[in-house]
């Protein structure tokens, strides 16, 4: 399928990208080139076929259900761009009633 | 002549400081800025541990001399790609969003090399999170071929697979996605190999697609690959995907040859679109395989021309859900913004680039509402058919094979302004990828590009087993390697000189 500019812009807000429009208007055929490409896919008729997404039969992986500890707070907060009061500093995520 | 762990580091971080274009200052090296890299460079490293890799070596020495318990790697250097996390030592997956971050612990495989005291001498170069065919999709800048410093050394271990083709590590690990080890391995003429999957733990391994990645080992030779494997596999309960089968032992059938194996040749993946150097090359090993008893058999994954068009659905689907850990808050870039929102979207879209970008928004678009079962879910179902192609494939050969790329190394930029383009080097490693079982590549001659007719650059042969025979494919390949006798140092005017 072919992608306008607008869905373009769809998309990168859904995938939290705040994109230019240069960049809008170079992904637009560029995505729909890949995409023509992966349509492939369709051409299998696959409705009965399970899907893969592990060569091995997976299971539920559980442990103790033990206190352990975890790495220093100290450490975690290190990399973080912001930190304050032990906790990871953000902006404002609900907007002031106005 | 007794040579120490020490001077065997000093030697490499001699090489490195000479043809890698580092900066040789401070306990940690780092890699010039890409604007300062002279075109003599091979930018293998983006971090040269050289103090703690000193250290190590010494320690390794003191230990020895005392009659200590010493790892069975003891004192060997090795290059880690910067996707792997290591305590106290920058790790950037190639990109802008994470320059600057140290993680706070080891990846498992990063500790199972420590146990073995093995001295990483530092991290690799990469295309960003992995992405990429040929190491051009740095942030840092491109590494460069050693057989030729105008072309690509594939992706996305490129650095890895030029430090060990380099001469700048004996031992490299990479990340395989889609090809990424085996790739690489094949364009700069050494082994890599991609394990079956879950055999490797991918706790500490920063994810790109979950269901895919895998690490795994580059050497100069075969067995020294089956050794690094041997020596990072096996179950991790840090990682839930791993396997719990025991793995096999990789180095008990090495030598047993391939005298009565039947080598199935895959009729997809080595006609149409490789070029006729690569196909000569081919059909020489093929002739090899003959002569040294095995049958060959012709075989056919009907689904595998689907792979590639599975993979590019599969992977940045994967990939999108991955990436969103990258939001600002918790670890590198923020980029300040008057609401979270806004802070996300441009921290994002400073932190990453082009390629990352791109398969973002292949997989956001393919996730999203409407799309689901048209693309992840039909490209999961053909992941399925492709698998069963595999099973009934290896009822008629007990390996098969085909080259591993269908190019010889590429000039640097030459594929860059047509993603589509780059995404067709993958045809032949991501068929086995998407079924999970093991791979290997390895020198197999060497043949001309099409741009250059002059030229002698390296040809890899993929060696694909079932699942868990891992065994086999080293004992498949370890014999290729003893007949063929080929030495992988590049030569030539071009080429890095080897002092």
């Amino acid at each position: 399928m072919a992608l306008s500019a607008d869905e373009v812009r769809h998309v990168a807000r859904l995938a939290r990208l705040a994109l230019t429009d240069d960049e809008v208007d170079a992904l637009a055929p560029q995505l729909s080139d890949i995409l023509a490409y992966a349509e492939q896919v369709g051409e299998v008729a696959a409705q009965d076929v399970q899907p893969t997404t592990h060569p091995f039969a997976l299971r539920d992986v559980t442990r103790p259900d033990e206190p352990r500890p975890s790495l220093p707070r100290e450490d975690v907060l290190a990399a973080a761009p912001q930190a304050e009061q032990d906790r990871f500093a953000v902006p404002r995520i609900v907007a002031e009633e106005g | 002549m007794d040579v120490s762990a020490l001077e065997v580091v000093e030697a490499h971080l001699q090489r490195i400081l000479s043809v890698d274009g580092v900066d040789g200052e401070g306990d940690v090296w780092t890699a010039v800025a890409p604007e300062d890299l002279d075109q003599r460079d091979v930018h293998a490293y983006l971090h040269v541990t050289a103090a703690a890799a000193r250290a190590h070596a010494e320690d390794v020495d003191r230990r020895r001399a005392a009659g200590e318990a010493l790892g069975p790697f003891a004192g060997v250097p090795l290059a880690l790609k910067d996707v792997l996390t290591m305590r106290g030592v920058p790790t950037t997956c190639g990109s802008r969003i994470l320059e600057g971050w140290v993680p706070p612990y080891d990846a498992t495989v990063t500790a199972r090399l420590r146990e073995a005291d093995v001295v990483v001498l530092g991290k690799t170069n990469m295309d960003e999170f992995a992405m990429g065919s040929s190491t051009e999709n740095s942030a840092y800048g491109p590494t460069r071929n050693p057989w030729d410093l105008g072309r690509v050394p594939g992706g996305s271990s490129g650095g890895s697979a030029a430090a060990v083709a380099g001469l700048l590590a004996p031992l490299a690990i990479g990340t395989d996605t889609g090809g990424s080890i085996r790739q690489p391995a094949a364009l700069t003429g050494i082994v890599g190999a991609k394990p079956t999957y879950g055999t490797v733990s991918r706790y500490g391994l920063v994810a790109f697609a979950s269901s895919l990645d895998q690490a795994g080992p580059f050497a100069r030779t075969v067995e020294d690959a089956a050794q690094l494997q041997a020596l990072v596999h096996g179950h991790d309960p840090l990682d839930s995907t791993s396997v719990t089968d025991a793995p096999p032992d990789l180095l008990a059938t090495l030598r047993d040859g391939v005298d009565g194996l039947r080598i199935g040749v895959v009729t997809e993946l080595h006609g149409e679109g490789y070029e006729p150097g690569v196909r000569r090359v081919f059909d020489q090993a093929l002739e090899r395989f003959e002569r040294l008893g095995a049958k060959i058999v012709e075989v056919s994954l009907p689904h595998a021309g689907y792979g590639l068009p599975a993979y590019y659905l599969i992977a940045p689907s994967e990939a999108s859900s991955n990436l969103a850990r990258f939001d600002g808050v918790r670890y590198g870039l923020r980029v300040d913004a008057p609401t979270a929102e806004e802070m996300n979207a441009a921290t994002r879209a400073a932190g990453f680039g082009p390629e990352v970008k791109r398969r973002i928004m292949i997989g956001t678009h393919a996730l999203s509402s409407g799309y689901y079962d048209a693309y992840y879910l039909q490209a999961s179902k053909v992941r399925t058919l492709i698998a069963q192609d595999f099973a009934s494939a290896f009822e008629q050969a007990d390996v098969l094979v085909s080259p591993t790329s269908p190019t010889v190394a590429f000039g640097l930029g030459d594929k860059t302004a047509d993603p589509l383009a780059m995404y067709l080097n993958d045809v032949a490693t991501v068929p086995a990828s998407l079924a999970g079982i093991p791979a290997l590549s390895l020198p197999a001659g060497t043949a001309e590009a099409p741009d250059a007719p002059s030229a002698s650059l390296p040809v890899g042969l993929q060696i694909m087993a079932p699942l868990l025979r891992d065994d086999l494919m080293y004992r498949v390949g370890w014999a290729f390697e003893q007949d063929l006798g080929f030495t992988p140092i590049p030569a030539g005017d071009t080429a890095v000189e080897v002092v």
